[in-house]
């Protein structure tokens, strides 16, 4: 019974409403292709929304992380075709490390001058975009220019499927990169100090305190890893679509925050799970890509991401008022 | 020329009671020797004087908007797109085929149609931030959250408005709101005059600032003392809306013309210069007075930057690096 209460239990309820909805409207939601391509328009949000899941438990909030994936991105990229280098793994690891720093400058601005993280990462995303395009310039790495080893990672499929026209479809290996991460950071919540300090620190900074954790320690962790997250998504994305463009995700930090929201975790800190998360994140991915299935003009589509962060914020202020009752 | 002499004497008039409006007032000053240093054949010409008072209005009327938000320790996201929509709806009003032909007519018409174009866009500015404030102070969403997706819903609504591209051609009435002259200064800086002189009686000399200020400083001592939280939170928001839509008048006045997604920079530039005009992000702080003093120091700023050819990349990372800085000048100046 008390499973049945859960906040996931309820999100996992909507995703099936929502889906019966769609697939009723539409039966082409049905075809493999599309579910296909919904699993590989999961993987890139899915891992910054963990990251930003991160921040919200901690009762922060991070609007830095899209251009964070730019930046980790376009330079990695760019260093490689410079130095005509080839590879999978060292990329990987640099764009990671990328992240990581970047991460670990915001960790250092709110930890250090107490400030309210919204505003630290507004600034620090525009000094981030500002410098690369500035800098590194606004040229779009094309396929023809882009590593091969990278394209040919991206490009990798679980299962194939071919459809009635005849086109193959495939089920994108990343998924399994995802769904790993996934797993990590649900082990490290849930069941090391690390992550129950991080609950701890969302739940009450002084309470968390006095309790003995390491605020400090607690910051950087957090912010760290959801840049590591951040960087190491930005170019799995670009393995993925075989570009590499350093205005890619603007804008992306709305939808990621309103499916982190979606998914039940709290922005007063203190709440949130990576299942709720990443239900949330496919029931946002899942309605957005669904509106031109459902005939809805592309314009509306803002409006409808919108209407779901407010609706999704009512319900969980709600929820959070009647635990203070 | 003559406003910035206005400003000086209020700030000399000041200086004796606050600390922080006499440092904004010296930054300013040491900004402008320095960017009339750099540049010292362009900087000190009229023309770019000039130029500062019809750029600097919608900029200065938003941040004043995001001023008043941050007084209850919220903020507001959605100014820019309250701003983008209010003027489409306006733009729409006067693409109705009645309407345009009225307004090709000229003569009385033709100022008839552009006052109600203006009040349009008042009220989607009106109606815009009442629901932020109906979702904030009723429905308890987190300000962040709230405008964030009421962000989301305006702009959306104005792309579906214009269906994507920019409405262009507005009538040369409304033109004039935006690049027009009035006894010899431009219209947008006698309306930003207007509306920060009212929005700084509002808070200093009314129930609803001083209000709007305790609830900032400590919400639940406000609720003891009986203060109607929830109503005076919705009419700032509501405030904060009209101003927005205000910023949207003088911004498709200006360019002739108005677009989903026009001013996306001025979201962050509004808070920078907000929280760098003094006023605490977390509530129950903040001066009109402040807010435009900072708001001239980056215009002055920014103005000599692009004389200097920087790319305008690298003056947004500039205007994050200077949120920074400010946030760090604020931490050490305040634990002191």
């Amino acid at each position: 019974m008390k499973r049945f209460q859960s906040t996931e239990a309820v999100i996992a309820l909507v995703l099936l409403a929502v889906t019966v909805l769609i697939g009723l409207i539409n039966p082409a939601f049905w075809g493999v292709a599309n579910l296909f391509s919904l699993a590989k328009a999961n993987v890139v949000i899915g891992i910054m929304a963990l990251g930003v899941l991160l921040i919200m438990i901690s009762g922060g909030i991070d609007v830095s992380f899209p251009a964070i994936s730019a930046a980790a991105l376009y330079i990695t990229v760019r260093t490689m075709v410079a130095l005509d280098y080839d590879g999978v793994l060292l990329p990987f690891i640099a764009a990671s490390v990328i992240g990581v720093l970047l991460g670990a400058f915001n960790a250092f601005i709110i930890d250090r001058f107490k400030m309210i993280p919204l505003i630290v990462t507004l600034g620090t995303a525009s000094i981030i975009r500002g410098l690369v395009l500035g800098l590194l310039g606004t040229s779009i790495v094309n396929i023809n220019k882009m590593p091969d080893a990278l394209i040919e990672f991206g490009k990798q499929d679980l299962t194939t499927v071919t459809a009635q026209n005849g086109a193959t479809v495939g089920l994108t290996a990343m998924i399994l990169v995802y769904l790993a991460i996934a797993l990590v950071i649900h082990i490290i919540l849930r069941h090391t100090m690390t992550g129950r300090s991080v609950y701890a620190y969302g739940g009450d900074p002084e309470s968390a305190r006095r309790a003995g954790v390491n605020t400090r320690r607690t910051i950087f962790f957090v912010y760290c890893t959801a840049g590591l997250l951040a960087g190491f998504a930005g170019l799995l994305h670009s393995s993925m679509i075989w570009q590499a463009n350093p205005r890619d995700f603007m804008g992306l930090e709305l939808d990621v925050i309103a499916a982190v929201v979606l998914g039940g975790a709290s922005i007063f800190g203190g709440r949130g799970s990576v299942l709720g998360t990443m239900i949330g994140v496919f029931t946002l991915v899942m309605v957005k890509n669904s509106l031109i299935l459902m005939k809805v003009d592309t314009t509306w589509q803002r409006v409808v991401v919108g209407m779901i962060i407010i609706a999704a914020t009512a319900i969980t202020a709600w929820r959070d008022r009647k635990k203070l009752a | 020329m003559t406003a910035k002499a206005e400003e000086k004497s209020l700030v000399q008039r000041l200086l004796g009671n606050d600390a922080s409006i006499a440092q904004l007032a010296v930054i300013t000053v040491v900004i402008f020797v320095l960017m009339a240093g750099l540049n010292p054949d362009k900087f000190l010409r009229y023309y770019n004087f000039e130029s500062i008072t019809y750029i600097m209005p919608e900029l200065g009327i938003l941040c004043i908007a995001m001023m008043v938000a941050m007084l209850t320790g919220g903020i507001d996201l959605s100014i820019v797109a309250i701003a983008n929509l209010a003027a489409i709806t306006a733009g729409v009003y006067f693409r109705h085929p009645v309407v345009a032909e009225a307004l090709a007519a000229g003569g009385v018409g033709l100022v008839l149609h552009t006052a109600m174009g203006v009040i349009i866009a008042l009220l989607v500015g009106l109606a815009a931030g009442l629901v932020n404030g109906v979702l904030i102070a009723r429905l308890r969403i987190i300000p962040i959250l709230a405008t964030l997706g009421t962000g989301q819903v305006f702009a959306g609504l104005a792309l579906v408005l214009t269906g994507g591209p920019a409405i262009v051609g507005f009538p040369q009435t409304w033109n004039w709101i935006g690049t027009g002259k009035l006894l010899g200064v431009a219209t947008p800086f006698w309306i930003l005059i207007v509306v920060a002189s009212v929005v700084a009686i509002l808070l200093r000399r009314t129930h609803l600032g001083v209000n709007l200020m305790l609830i900032g400083t400590n919400a639940r001592a406000a609720v003891f003392a009986g203060i109607r939280s929830s109503r005076m939170i919705l009419y700032s928001y509501a405030l904060t809306g009209l101003m927005a839509a205000i910023a949207g008048i003088l911004l498709s006045g200006r360019t002739n013309s108005a677009k989903a997604d026009f001013g996306a920079s001025y979201l962050l530039q509004a808070v920078l210069i907000a929280v760098l005009g003094g006023t605490n992000p977390a509530g129950g702080k903040g001066r009109v007075l402040g807010v435009l003093l900072a708001l001239v120091a980056l215009m002055f700023l920014s103005s000599g930057m692009q004389m200097m050819r920087a790319s305008n990349f690298l003056i947004d990372a500039m205007w994050g690096g200077f949120l920074v800085l400010v946030i760090a000048i604020n931490y050490l100046r305040s634990s002191k």
